[in-house]
């Protein structure tokens, strides 16, 4: 079973892939439509799992529906709340429906979230999720024991190319290709001159990496991230250059600083691809992608 | 030397698990809690006055040398009169010195400290968690530092992505292990044990409760 995203990866071009948030509670209306919105313009979408460590619908359920509405879903699974029993469960339930694309992550601290009192499980790591599909899908599970009927996936892992210190981040980047990521999808990425150094070194890797873009919607934002979330760095210029927009068309900055960027990783032939994140902003990926001349 | 680090419970909790108990013996440790200033003779005083403040009939009060020992309740036996008037021990040592004197007194005990964690002194009056006596060690592999208990998620094949600075998502103030691991093993020449895939930890190393007889089972 040879996934459609993993088609798009094998064939050359430049993979896109958004993502999309279930919502907190079972109104899935605006679910569905940022699913409709994006699923014909993107190569797969990601489905987020209880993103930040807030409980919400699941991303298995979410990835359910991505399929019902003729998607191609990327599922997200982290370490964080299921432990290995849980985890291998949910992964012969996505394979038996028709879900064969996973994106392994340890998961954010549980303290980050809104049930801060709540036990993370992290009884497997990414690295280890990863190894455990390839092993599911040889027909065995973590106990050894054989399997009646097997799994697919085309399975990927994050790396954060602007870790500091970056060493030890990129020695977890080569165990989790060696343990069977076949995709990457970056942190954010904005000093691209950064990345193509990062990417210099990744190209040694049979993977292929798609470069994490997070739209920017002002510069607030952008200091905020570089101030609270771990493996995003801001340039100071383009934290000015969103200062600089008129009142009320710093989103309109935002759209066009991620097309250029998506642009130029294109053009030089960068990277696989890009990951775009428009945290709460899923209504203009679209218009991202025209900027990026995607569209 | 290690530890049992304790820290206060919130008043209003102490409040509540006193309520209805009018008299009360107050127990304080002369070791661990000592230490960490949690229930020493300072603290033991201090919380004799609250109490009394607060209108409970305080019996009497002591500072046993080790509240884990077993020879503990032996000392209490000097103050039998005044814990026989109380209606509960309130203890001010960790959680093993309230159990070995709950399990050999006849009275109800309340805790008035959560014990956090087994702990080292790593600089004067700081101590830290580096060991949770998991059964499974693998220190061997990780310059001697502990993955299992100083990384938050307890990761075994490296750092996750919420390392900023080299410090942990959850607090700036605290080191994220495996730059500490990946440093040591560096200076050490030794960053080939950090490659080496870790399978999934075995968490039945020892099934909870742990059980041990000298000369092993």
């Amino acid at each position: 079973m040879v996934s459609a995203f993993k088609k798009a990866l094998q064939s050359g071009k430049f993979v896109v892939t958004s993502e999309v948030g279930p919502p907190k509670g079972t109104t899935l209306d605006k679910l569905k439509h940022h699913v409709e919105l994006l699923r014909d313009k993107v190569d797969a979408l990601n489905v987020t799992d209880h993103q930040s460590s807030v409980m919400r619908y699941p991303s298995l359920g979410g990835a359910l529906l991505v399929k019902e509405l003729g998607g191609e879903p990327i599922l997200q699974m982290t370490c964080r709340d299921r432990n290995r029993i849980a985890l291998q469960s949910d992964l012969l339930f996505a394979h038996s429906r028709d879900i064969h694309n996973v994106l392994c992550l340890t998961g954010d601290s549980v303290i980050l979230g809104d049930h801060k009192e709540a036990k993370g499980v992290f009884d497997l790591d990414s690295s280890q999720l990863l190894a455990t599909i390839r092993l599911l899908e040889k027909g065995k599970d973590l106990g050894g024991n054989a399997l009646e009927g097997s799994v697919s996936f085309c399975a990927g892992a994050v790396v954060t190319p602007e870790a500091d210190p970056l060493e030890p981040q990129l020695i977890k980047f080569e165990k989790k290709v060696e343990a069977g990521a076949e995709f990457i999808q970056t942190q954010a990425v904005y000093d691209l001159d950064n990345f193509k150094k990062f990417m210099d070194y990744a190209r040694q890797f049979p993977v292929k990496v798609l470069a994490g873009i997070i739209l920017l919607t002002s510069a607030a934002m952008a200091r905020f991230m570089n101030k609270n979330v771990s493996g995003v760095r801001v340039p100071q210029e383009l934290i000015d250059e969103m200062a600089s927009a008129p009142k009320g068309r710093a989103l309109e900055k935002g759209i066009q600083i991620a097309g250029r960027m998506i642009r130029r990783l294109r053009e030089e032939g960068m990277c696989d691809g890009v990951h775009i994140m428009a945290i709460g902003k899923e209504e203009v990926v679209p218009e991202i992608m025209s900027a990026a001349g995607l569209l | 030397m290690i530890r049992s680090i304790t820290r206060p419970k919130p008043e209003q909790e102490i409040d509540r698990l006193l309520e209805g108990l009018g008299r009360v013996f107050i127990i304080g440790c002369g070791t661990c809690t000592t230490l960490t200033r949690t229930g020493g003779e300072n603290e033991v005083r201090e919380m004799r006055n609250h109490l009394t403040k607060k209108g409970k009939m305080i019996t009497g009060d002591a500072v046993l040398p080790v509240a884990c020992d077993n020879m503990a309740v032996l000392a209490l036996k000097d103050y039998a009169d005044q814990i026989r008037l109380a209606d509960v021990l309130l203890i001010m040592s960790c959680a093993f010195g309230v159990q070995t004197i709950a399990r050999q007194g006849k009275k109800i005990v309340v805790p008035a400290v959560d014990t956090l964690f087994i702990g080292k002194e790593t600089s004067v009056g700081l101590f830290d968690e580096i060991c949770t006596q998991c059964g499974t060690c693998i220190i061997g592999e990780t310059g001697g530092i502990c993955p299992v208990t100083s990384c938050h998620k307890g990761l075994v094949n490296g750092p996750c992505g919420g390392t900023k600075n080299g410090k942990c998502e959850i607090d700036p103030a605290r080191d994220c292990a495996w730059t500490l691991i990946y440093n040591r093993l560096k200076d050490l020449g030794r960053l080939d044990a950090m490659r080496k895939y870790q399978k999934p930890r075995n968490h039945q190393g020892e099934p909870m409760p742990g059980k041990w007889m000298v000369g092993g089972r």
